[in-house]
């Protein structure tokens, strides 16, 4: 595997890099991605569902093998949930088994970094070797749990009341993904570089598409990538993503079926769309136009 | 790093903030510096990294990045000899360097459709930009200095030529290269067909921007193509295109919207004592219980009745109002939703939690008995029919939202019945489309109902839904109290 120090040279030099461990950037990703190592900034990166935003974090520590700390962010997450949390147990234990000791002493030892449970953020802050930290879905959480984030995200620290503050031994790379459910606050969106992907055009998917489903022919991979496009154009409640025309392909490998027709394609579009009003309304277009 | 000097590409940046300031881009001082440093450690010679640079860090939301895309073509355009030579990338050219109308005159027209016919079937955007190059030079009569827009040149060039007819030949002959497949083959064809005649379209586009630039300047050209951003759009005159653009918007807004009725409730209340919580935090204290914990009482689920004027003069507004409601209606389960135009019926099924947004509207179309008489708003008949029919279930606790311009073609108001609404009602509030100047000039009795609202909202564009949206959620604000 190439250095860290060779792939991050040019966007160009990344794109390439990336190729290697099967993701496939286009330009302006790996442009964003180099810059953001360049100027030590988040990524937040955005844009529909399955178009590979967490992807791009585990292919960059991949990549840079570097550990991979993921929080998944959901309603109602919390400190304790984020950053870290005293283990009380094993505080009410210490107390319990020294009870002849000068409680100075033991109010001293029960808040030391023994009795601190880390959660993702802090683990990645007191890493020793630079991790990949990714802050999957961060739309999800409560405007005001963003706030959180921010010391992470700007100072790379986390303060602790009874410890102080904590700085990042190693600068982690940051990156969080927003499938845009609610807008983001404004002091998140300045401290981050700002990516947004959209669904590939049918060559780049097509690519994609070979590049995961091995054994695809290039004859299927370029329909798919055609008709896939085709549906996405619809007006559907959830167009199909990158991840389910993999798997429609994958799908279409094991039926052994080679040439796509509209019969084919009505029969297995289940794979590709999660809605029975969408599946209707798919099959009902492809048939007449 | 090749940064030729450090002054020009500076203040051509600093141009282009004020652009996108001006366009309605919120972009803050920390963001210009980061670009700025971004451009240290780049390539600034490469065009698409420069961009995707310059929208990394200057621009932060989706909606907000066709707007980017149209200032940066005028700011960082391509003089008209470095697209057609290929030459390498200087931004802080000044425009005007490149010697224009000069290339490709010896061709004759057919000349110039066949290699640009044979540019799109092969794909080829280095072939297409100088034959569109050539094109613009022959076809689109530009004169410096004429003040006409861009779009004039665009459609002489256009029409001259004949892209329909290229567009059929493309037709022709990609047809025949891939043989006869079924009617899903022709499908994806005519759509890859469509696909390259748009790159062709905005070829000629780019290069014509590209000429005005070099005739009058950045700052001249950026005026005139700005456009207003999704948020800023007259729904009243929104084109089909912008809609589909608010349409996207709008979910993210309903969720903050639900977010903020049902915070409101939390903070009112405490609900009771949680033991499990209590104890566990005592071990804090060593067992003992110093801070007690209160259950978070659950959030109320908000009940709210929404009123939708659909009538004719309200299609484009009422389209909008009904995409609303129907993203409402995945975040509220307490939900009703009422069209009305001279009369009202309730339309809570169409837009319900397994449906689709164009079949609700369909429905709402076909279904819906909103007309008793001539089909001109009448919101009294209308009051009255809700009244009779459902007033009863709005209770303390429901909140009213009704949507419309309160133009009630001269019939009678009948806004006492809003009063007894309004006095069963936790809130009722009025989102008006029109301009706060136009209420209550002609048939618009907008004054008469405003008395017993608990606010009346101008709406005629997101981010002013947006900020009713933000007001609902301050503590003070028209709150009648539980």
């Amino acid at each position: 595997m190439t250095s860290a120090a060779t792939t991050t040279e040019s966007p160009a030099a990344l794109m390439h890099a990336l190729r290697g461990v099967d993701y496939l950037a286009d330009p302006r990703i790996a442009q964003v991605a180099f810059l953001a190592h360049r100027l030590g900034k988040p990524i937040l990166v955005e844009g529909p569902a399955g178009v590979g935003k967490t992807e791009l974090a585990k292919a960059l520590a991949t990549l840079w093998e570097r550990r991979l700390v993921r929080l998944q962010c959901y309603e109602g997450l919390d400190e304790s949930r984020a950053l870290y949390e005293w283990n009380y147990k094993k505080q009410l234990l210490r107390i319990q088994a020294d009870r002849d000791h000068e409680w100075n002493q033991l109010e001293d030892d029960i808040f030391s970094e023994s009795f601190l449970l880390t959660r993702p953020l802090l683990e990645a802050i007191r890493a020793e070797e630079p991790v990949v930290l990714l802050i999957d879905e961060i739309d999800r959480v409560e405007i005001e749990t963003e706030a959180l984030l921010l010391e992470v995200l700007s100072d790379f620290q986390v303060s602790i009341p009874e410890l102080g503050t904590i700085s990042a031994a190693s600068h982690p790379f940051v990156v969080l993904t927003s499938n845009n459910t609610r807008e983001l606050s404004e002091a998140l969106k300045r401290r981050c570089l700002f990516l947004h992907i959209d669904y590939p055009d049918p060559a780049r998917e097509q690519e994609i598409l070979l590049t995961r489903v091995p054994d695809l022919p290039e004859k299927l991979a370029k329909q798919i990538a055609a008709i896939v496009r085709s549906i996405r154009q619809m007006d559907l409640k959830k167009p199909p993503s990158v991840s389910e025309s993999i798997d429609w392909a994958r799908t279409l490998l094991a039926l052994a079926i080679e040439h796509l027709d509209t019969e084919t394609v009505t029969d297995t579009l289940h794979v590709l769309l999660k809605y029975q009003s969408d599946i209707e309304r798919a099959s009902a277009e492809l048939v007449h136009q | 790093m090749t940064l030729p000097t450090a002054t020009p590409i500076t203040s051509l940046v600093t141009g282009f903030v004020g652009e996108l300031r001006a366009a309605g881009v919120p972009v803050s001082m920390v963001e210009t510096i980061d670009a700025m440093r971004a451009l240290e450690v780049i390539d600034i010679g490469d065009r698409a990294g420069l961009k995707s640079t310059l929208a990394a860090t200057l621009v932060k939301a989706e909606r907000h990045l066709s707007a980017f895309d149209t200032a940066f073509e005028v700011y960082f355009a391509l003089s008209p000899t470095q697209a057609a030579d290929g030459e390498a990338f200087d931004p802080t050219a000044t425009p005007g360097s490149g010697d224009g109308g000069a290339g490709g005159s010896g061709d004759g027209l057919e000349e110039l459709r066949r290699s640009l016919l044979r540019a799109l079937m092969d794909s080829d955007m280095g072939a297409m930009t100088q034959a569109v190059g050539s094109a613009v030079d022959r076809l689109s009569g530009f004169e410096p200095g004429r003040p006409v827009g861009g779009t004039y040149y665009l459609y002489r060039t256009l029409r001259r030529l004949d892209i329909d007819a290229i567009q059929e030949m493309l037709a022709e002959l990609m047809a025949e290269a891939a043989g006869d497949g079924g009617d899903l083959e022709d499908r994806l064809l005519s759509e890859e067909i469509a696909a390259r005649i748009e790159q062709l379209r905005e070829a000629v586009r780019d290069e014509i921007r590209r000429r005005l630039v070099e005739d009058r300047g950045r700052e001249a050209v950026a005026r005139t193509v700005r456009r207003p951003l999704t948020e800023d759009v007259d729904l009243m005159h929104a084109t089909r295109t912008d809609l589909e653009a608010i349409e996207g918007a709008i979910a993210p807004l309903t969720r903050k919207l639900a977010a903020r009725l049902a915070r409101r409730r939390r903070l009112l209340r405490r609900g009771r004592l949680d033991f499990r919580k209590t104890v566990r935090r005592s071990l804090a204290t060593g067992g003992v219980p110093l801070e007690p914990k209160f259950k978070a009482p659950r959030p109320h689920r908000p009940e709210v009745f929404l009123l939708c004027d659909i009538s004719g003069s309200m299609a484009t507004f009422a389209r909008f109002t009904l995409q609303f409601t129907y993203a409402m209606s995945t975040q509220f389960s307490k939900l009703r939703s009422f069209a009305f135009i001279d009369t009202v019926d309730e339309i809570t099924d169409f837009f319900g939690p397994s449906t689709d947004f164009s079949g609700g509207l369909a429905r709402v179309a076909s279904e819906a008995e909103v007309v008793l008489h001539d089909g001109h708003s009448d919101y009294g008949t209308a009051l009255l029919g809700f009244e009779q029919r459902y007033g009863k279930e709005v209770t303390p606790r429901s909140t009213v939202i009704i949507t419309g311009d309160a133009r009630n073609n001269y019939r009678p108001p009948r806004d006492e019945l809003l009063a007894d609404l309004a006095a069963r009602a936790k809130a009722i509030y009025w989102l008006n489309p029109e301009p706060r100047s136009y209420w209550d000039t002609g048939d618009s009795v907008m004054g008469r109902y405003q008395r017993w609202c608990d606010s009346v909202h101008e709406v005629r564009t997101l981010r002013q839904l947006e900020a009713f949206v933000e007001q609902l959620s301050a503590p003070t604000g028209g709150y009648k109290g539980r």
